[in-house]
């Protein structure tokens, strides 16, 4: 089948400056040397723990951030190589839901303009009656009702705000949809409303997704396939069942291992991952994870793995993957 | 003895002229060494009763009622001077937040060393030595560089430590964390976590975790209490409330949960959204998003009740 997303080689890296002169004083590989691919209709996940580089891999794909090097391919268009005007007339294929609901809707806009705002930027002409149908069918296509269109991004909750940013982004009928931490600003109960209606509007749509995610359960219940970054590198690809059961690289390992069951076990043993994340100024050679694994060998120290396939047909990044 | 007993405990304040009680009726008791977690969504209360214990309500209209039996004292009748020798030396705090909760401009030793010098009469010598002997149980990397260092040098987690070592160096009887372990990544999480539970055994101390999340809930606590709107609803042994929830919040609570291996589809939501504690519903609290509705939730209030051996539930569906 063909790929309906493919990213290959993406890198980008950011200067940092700093002392009185604001000198550039380093660089951080934010993203290395990335590559996977997505299946039309798929849902593919990307877990790592904070500064692991996957928000920047989201905004990476959609351009919202110039790469160092790479190709991102959606839908047999190259990304990258497109001119200015090119771009706009693509976004609207492509579409990305932000973290924090609080900050996402212009607060002097009531949600009814908000949502017209996509119609106006693409000059789609609507008679009035035409963009309040428009508007409450999108409304109501994430469980708002028209009434939540006259409200104030501040009148409505956390839960309804995140809905009302999901509808802003299926205004133009996207097919691609990036989803960065859509819910970690929301309460469980909240959480589970929210996920239980992305998953309707997946099948309803047929939308692929790229779920961005610090949770591990929860991107492994919502995701066909899951992405494990570690410091900008992508360390393992795996299928969301198999991602549990049978983890090939330690640090996903870890990561599962790390999860706290809600099944009360007073004496559980947690494999402790000792260590701290790397300086990502100062990386160390060979493998980026070398440092806190409790696996790790000399050459682990010296040379930096690359992905190869598994037997479940997933990739992993490690010179010792566990079987 | 009791170690601590709170009965009927409830903040008000008036805002714009209205009285507003975010917290009513909450009553539970804790033994010495025993880990209690009150776990809620946000709104719930949570925090606003950790603040009452510690006397530490935000003072700007707000009043506490009940009574907070902690050894001997009733802590709502202690004068200032006395509950100032009580908090920090018998009762430590953990707040919420590391990354705001430690003053930028003070090195994090100093501010370590404060409570001990603050509580017990000892050199500044000597006080250096038991904070650089907490930093390394902690296992803080080269304590002696970290203890000269400044918060924004530190991480998130390494700050968080520092936080906890500042409610441990005064050997409390009580401690209450209020999401100590929230803002940070699951490695890291289960790090602390795991050196927080080594020293409370080692020290013998009692621990009230504030929480939102259940996991942690289960892997640490011998007890819960589960807070909705203001109110506790369940309360009981850890091991009897999470394999057998009674309250329907609790249940919900608990299914909202995705865990991994679970089947695609079935993660169950609770309709509608906490209320605010400007309106919160009249009868049960949660009778607007409960699936076991009965006409008498909408007008009685349920009261708390033994359901099975020691776990108490209101709910009217036990009556």
């Amino acid at each position: 089948m063909k790929n309906f997303l493919e990213v290959e080689n993406l890198s980008v890296s950011f200067g940092v400056r700093g002392g009185l002169l604001l000198r550039q004083v380093g660089t951080i590989q934010a993203v290395n040397n990335v590559s996977f691919s997505v299946a039309k209709g798929e849902a593919v996940g990307v877990v790592g723990e904070s500064g692991c580089g996957k928000s920047t891999l989201a905004r990476l794909i959609l351009r919202l951030i110039e790469p160092s090097s790479g190709r991102v391919v959606l839908n047999d268009t190259d990304i990258l190589t497109l001119s200015k005007q090119e771009l706009r007339a693509q976004r609207r294929h492509m579409q990305m839901v932000f973290q924090d609901p609080f900050s996402v809707m212009d607060p002097r806009y009531t949600i009814f303009e908000s949502l017209s705002e996509p119609f106006k930027i693409r000059q789609i002409k609507h008679t009035a009656d035409e963009r309040l149908a428009k508007v409450n069918a999108l409304l109501e296509m994430v469980d708002l009702s028209p009434m939540h269109g006259h409200s104030y991004p501040h009148q409505l909750s956390g839960g309804q705000k995140q809905r009302a940013d999901i509808a802003r982004a299926l205004a133009l009928s996207p097919e691609f949809l990036i989803l960065d931490e859509p819910t970690a600003a929301l309460d469980v109960s909240v959480q589970a409303q929210v996920i239980n209606l992305l998953a309707d509007l997946r099948k309803q749509l047929n939308l692929t997704f790229l779920f961005i995610s610090h949770d591990l359960s929860l991107v492994s219940y919502f995701c066909d396939r899951v992405i494990v970054m570690y410091l900008g590198r992508i360390m393992e690809i795996v299928s969301a069942e198999d991602v549990g059961a049978r983890p090939h690289h330690p640090y996903t390992k870890a990561l599962t291992d790390n999860i706290f069951s809600t099944v009360p076990n007073k004496e559980s043993q947690i494999p402790i991952l000792e260590g701290e994340v790397p300086s990502p100024f100062n990386l160390p050679s060979g493998c980026v994870f070398a440092s806190r694994c409790n696996k790790v060998q000399t050459l682990c120290r010296e040379q930096s793995p690359v992905l190869t396939a598994t037997p479940e047909g997933g990739e992993v990044a490690c010179h010792y993957p566990l079987s | 003895m009791t170690f601590l007993k709170i009965t009927d405990l409830a903040v008000e304040f008036t805002v714009n002229k209205k009285t507003v009680k975010p917290i009513s009726g909450v009553s539970f008791e804790m033994k010495s060494g025993e880990v209690l977690g009150v776990v809620g969504e946000t709104g719930s209360g949570k925090s606003l009763t950790a603040q009452a214990i510690m006397g530490l309500t935000p003072l700007v209209g707000g009043r506490v009622s009940g009574s907070i039996q902690f050894g001997d004292h009733d802590l709502l009748t202690l004068s200032n001077d006395q509950m100032q020798s009580i908090r920090g030396a018998e009762i430590s705090y953990i707040p919420q937040n590391p990354m705001t909760s430690l003053d930028p401009v003070f090195r994090v030793g100093d501010q370590i060393i404060e409570g001990i010098r603050k509580h017990h009469k000892i050199s500044k010598k000597q006080a250096k030595e038991q904070t650089l002997e907490m930093m390394a149980k902690l296992r803080i990397p080269s304590p002696e560089r970290v203890y000269m260092q400044y918060p924004h040098q530190l991480s998130g987690g390494l700050k968080q430590r520092i936080v906890i070592a500042i409610g441990l160096i005064t050997d409390p009887k009580l401690l209450i964390a209020d999401e100590p372990t929230t803002a940070l990544d699951v490695t890291v999480q289960a790090q602390i976590m795991h050196l927080f539970k080594e020293q409370l055994i080692v020290k013998g101390i009692s621990l009230l975790l504030i929480t939102h999340d259940l996991g942690v809930v289960a892997q640490v606590c011998d007890k819960v209490a589960v807070m909705y709107a203001g109110n506790i609803v369940e309360y009981g042994d850890i091991d009897v409330i999470f394999s057998n929830p009674k309250h329907p919040y609790t249940q919900a609570l608990l299914a909202c949960i995705p865990s991994m291996g679970m089947e695609k589809g079935s993660l169950a939501a609770i309709s509608g959204n906490v209320p605010n504690a400007g309106n919160y519903p009249l009868g049960c609290r949660f009778h607007p998003r409960c699936p076991h509705i009965k006409p008498q939730c909408k007008t009685e209030v349920p009261l708390m009740q033994d359901v099975s051996n020691g776990t108490w539930t209101a709910c009217h569906k036990y009556e």
